[in-house]
């Protein structure tokens, strides 16, 4: 039986030379947490099953630094390797499989061009495609939109766009199935409600999706605790659980982590 | 030396740092004249099963003749299925044969491709899985699995909605269809033990 994997993430700001990986809270205030290369290097020894790198800075010029950074983890970090931010041809992430990574996240040139899931999907295989979506909660009942309940009342999930500053109108659950109908292998869903919140994780959203899709769901946003990742797993069907603040600051680790899953049920690779 | 065949498929980067890593002293070889100096022979493998076995078919002289000569050799994830006949993902195309029976698709129901880290069962403990235990976890993508006529060269499987050869061991030919380079610590132990065996 696949085992629930546990995946942290590192959002890389490239406009310094070697990146550095900061954290925002709510898509905003941003903190510094280390140097993406040696942050991974400590993940993997602790125990990750699969690491996320995201350029927050997401600029062509910027795609060398990146490359950079993948390489140097890739001499010494052996396990799979995601890597997104800004990738919108084939051409752009052949650059980047390259330099060693496995996956590559693709959020706003998906949502604008949805075709380019299924020409990295043709070349590279659908494993090697995660469709990144960052869902907005909307307390409206609209015509055409996924109601979904919630404790907090009935809502819609917006797709935004642009690492949270604009909004595409798109229902988020109806883009995921859309996004796999298309070649993604897998889906990273993160709710912009929880995300830097550490509320814990969008159990409604993660749930609704993972029952609509047949592939992975990695569920992320909010998660401040190993008691969110036990929700997460126990409540839905999601694959994986991403975290970032979590690791970078607080005072558990991946390890740690996967014994108190493991300990209460859940499977987990320790 | 050991050889990395390069036959135009995909990143073999992972599996160059990861031989790297174990102290082995890994080539990436495009031409098949110089797998015959090779100590120990790696054959990667992403993508689908027709195109590895046409763009691998200019090697095949040369990959039988170091396996006949006892070379070892590792095949890893399609890397195993091209040693099967046939593959239920792209009839009409030849495998090696080296491994008599087929590959054959994942069953209806579960998910494909199977992505992510599966448990090992052992079924015939090989010098390949040293220091490997019951229920180590290893990293898996595919869609598609060998079912060999004989049983005995299956040294291990995992469980995705029927039981799955994880690796095969046959004379010098070991091969894996989850990823050593992508599984940590256990799946360095596994190149580990190969590159062990180029030296003995």
């Amino acid at each position: 039986m696949l085992a629930r994997r546990i995946i942290p993430c590192l959002d890389c700001d490239l406009g310094v030379p070697g990146g550095r990986v900061v954290k925002g809270i709510e898509f905003k205030q941003i903190r510094y947490a280390g140097i993406p290369w040696e942050l991974a290097g400590k993940y993997y020894e602790d125990g990750a099953d699969e690491i996320v790198f995201l350029d927050i800075t997401a600029s062509h010029e910027r795609r060398e630094t990146m490359v950079g950074v993948i390489k140097k983890t890739s001499e010494s970090v052996f396990v799979p390797l995601a890597v997104g931010g800004g990738i919108k041809t084939v051409e752009e992430a052949r650059e980047v499989f390259n330099a060693g990574a496995d996956k590559i996240t693709v959020n706003t040139s998906a949502l604008k061009r949805p075709e380019l899931i299924s020409e990295i999907a043709d070349r590279y295989g659908n494993q090697a495609v995660v469709v990144a979506i960052d869902a907005k909660r909307r307390y409206a009942l609209e015509d055409g939109r996924q109601i979904i309940k919630t404790p907090q009342g009935p809502c819609w999930f917006e797709c935004s766009y642009y690492g949270g500053r604009e909004f595409t109108g798109i229902d988020a659950i109806a883009w995921a199935e859309k996004a796999q109908s298309l070649g993604a292998g897998e889906i990273l869903l993160t709710s912009m409600d929880r995300d830097g919140t550490y509320d814990g994780f969008d159990i409604p959203l993660t749930d609704a999706v993972a029952k609509r899709v047949r592939i992975p769901v990695i569920a992320s946003g909010g998660c401040a605790s190993p008691e969110h990742m036990l929700e997460v797993f126990q409540r839905t069907d999601a694959a994986a659980a991403l975290a970032a603040s979590i690791f970078h600051f607080g005072e558990w680790n991946i390890g740690n982590v996967k014994n108190f899953l493991k300990e209460r049920g859940v499977n987990v690779r320790v | 030396m050991i050889a990395i065949v390069d036959y135009g498929m995909g990143n073999l980067f992972s599996i160059y740092n990861a031989l790297n890593r174990v102290s082995a002293n890994p080539k990436i070889i495009d031409d098949p004249e110089s797998l015959a100096s090779a100590d120990g022979i790696v054959v990667p493998g992403v993508g689908a099963f027709g195109r590895c076995m046409d763009r691998l078919s200019r090697f095949e002289g040369a990959l039988l003749q170091a396996f006949l000569e006892g070379t070892p050799m590792l095949g890893i994830c399609i890397g195993l299925q091209v040693l099967f006949e046939q593959s239920e993902e792209s009839p009409g195309s030849k495998g090696l044969g080296w491994i008599k029976g087929n590959v054959v698709r994942l069953p209806e129901g579960v998910m494909i491709p199977q992505m992510g880290w599966n448990s090992l069962s052992i079924i015939r403990p090989v010098e390949m899985l040293e220091g490997i235990a019951e229920g180590d976890m290893f990293y898996f993508v595919h869609s598609y699995y060998g079912v060999p006529t004989d049983k005995s060269v299956i040294s291990a499987t995992t469980h995705h909605g029927v039981d799955v050869t994880a690796a095969i061991a046959k004379d010098n030919l070991f091969a894996t269809q989850f990823h050593p380079e992508k599984s940590g610590v256990k799946g360095l132990k596994i190149l580990e033990n190969f590159v062990r065996s180029t030296r003995c």
